[in-house]
């Protein structure tokens, strides 16, 4: 425990943000951004409101891309937990949350009310046609950045082949490809 | 009793959400379209552009889902199960990770996941994309993004689904 605390360094920059602050903080992060808001944090945490620093930031990040779940949610608790304790922890989140929830309630009810009218169908068939063509060029990004191609794009291979092709449920997918995948990750950098 | 079910299949879902709520768009659609006939396919594409076009994280598009299955409870419970297993182990695990950070279980674990990721973006759009049935010119605007968005990376996403809905809305998609 002691070794990991020796780690995080004292934060070098403004004094820790109150409750008030941190649910202001994250709901103009949740409200800035479209198709992810990773990006928005990053400027309020380490430019804007200077409450860590970039290294702490992406520290941080590391864990909540490590792990599975909704990445900035996660990030929330991180923060919130830092200078809040449990109460941050929460209201972080929630902050980062309830903004955006709102807003996608009331457009949920004008689709429960407008959705069978045809030219809304043709709107949302236009906006999915885009938000399908963004899915792609992530994914092709995404690929891109992966090292050493010509082993891992297999793994990719297969996770499209049995969730686009044989819609397997994906906890086994999953699991069987982390395993194998990590596995071979693991081979790898202990022959360097 | 359908909140619960609901509340347990997105918190089951969120220990497998490697890459966020977008990677997680395939087993959505698996749980709520075919398994629990809770949505139709077309209702299901129009959750998702709505959540695309609304700001907020990713994981809105499962408050819409609940939303649909089971009214405010429902978006409430999809949007917790979503967000609390992993935020609860998060906060239990944050003060312990930096001991482990750089260890060579970790990085393989990182390398590994990756391309899986990539996987189930690809499958997401392949599925958004049956889903809504697409033809010539909804497959144009597909191809249109995909090169605009990775050409000029600055333009924003906004832009290309604001003209994607004029579009959409002038019919013929």
């Amino acid at each position: 425990m002691s070794t990991a605390q020796h780690n995080i360094p004292p934060s070098a920059t403004e004094p820790a943000p109150t409750l008030t602050a941190l649910f202001w903080g994250f709901s103009s992060v949740g409200l800035s951004g479209f198709g992810g808001v990773l990006p928005f944090a990053r400027r309020l945490l380490v430019e804007k409101r200077r409450w860590m620093t970039a290294e702490e930031f992406n520290a941080q990040l590391g864990l909540c891309q490590f792990l599975p779940g909704p990445n900035v949610v996660n990030l929330a608790v991180i923060v919130g937990k830092r200078y809040q304790g449990l109460w941050g922890a929460l209201v972080a989140p929630l902050g980062l949350l309830a903004g955006p929830v709102l807003i996608v309630l009331v457009l949920a009810r004008l689709y429960d009310h407008y959705g069978a009218w045809p030219p809304v169908q043709n709107l949302l068939r236009g906006l999915a046609a885009v938000g399908c063509g963004l899915l792609f060029a992530m994914a092709w990004r995404m690929a891109r950045a992966i090292p050493q191609k010509q082993v891992f794009w297999p793994f990719t291979v297969f996770t499209v082949s049995a969730i686009a092709l044989l819609h397997w449920p994906l906890p086994g997918v999953m699991a069987t490809g982390l395993l194998v995948s990590s596995g071979l990750a693991y081979w790898t950098l202990g022959r360097k | 009793m359908i909140l619960i079910t609901l509340f347990l299949e997105f918190a089951g879902l969120s220990f497998v959400a490697f890459g966020g709520a977008t990677a997680l768009l395939p087993e959505l659609h698996r749980v709520t379209v075919d398994h629990h006939h809770w949505l139709d396919d077309t209702t299901f594409t129009h959750l998702y552009a709505i959540a695309q076009a609304a700001p907020g994280p990713n994981v809105l598009v499962a408050t819409l889902i609940g939303w649909e299955v089971a009214g405010l409870g429902g978006a409430l419970a999809a949007t917790l199960g979503l967000c609390l297993p992993m935020s609860v182990l998060i906060y239990g695990l944050v003060n312990h990770w930096e001991r482990y950070s750089g260890q060579r279980w970790q990085q393989a674990i990182r390398l590994g996941v990756a391309p899986l990721a990539v996987g189930l973006v690809l499958s997401g759009a392949t599925l958004i994309a049956q889903a809504a049935d697409f033809h010539g010119g909804a497959w144009v605007i597909v191809l249109v993004t995909v090169v605009l968005n990775l050409r000029y990376p600055a333009l924003h996403p906004l832009w290309l689904m604001a003209a994607g809905a004029v579009i959409g809305l002038s019919g013929g998609l």
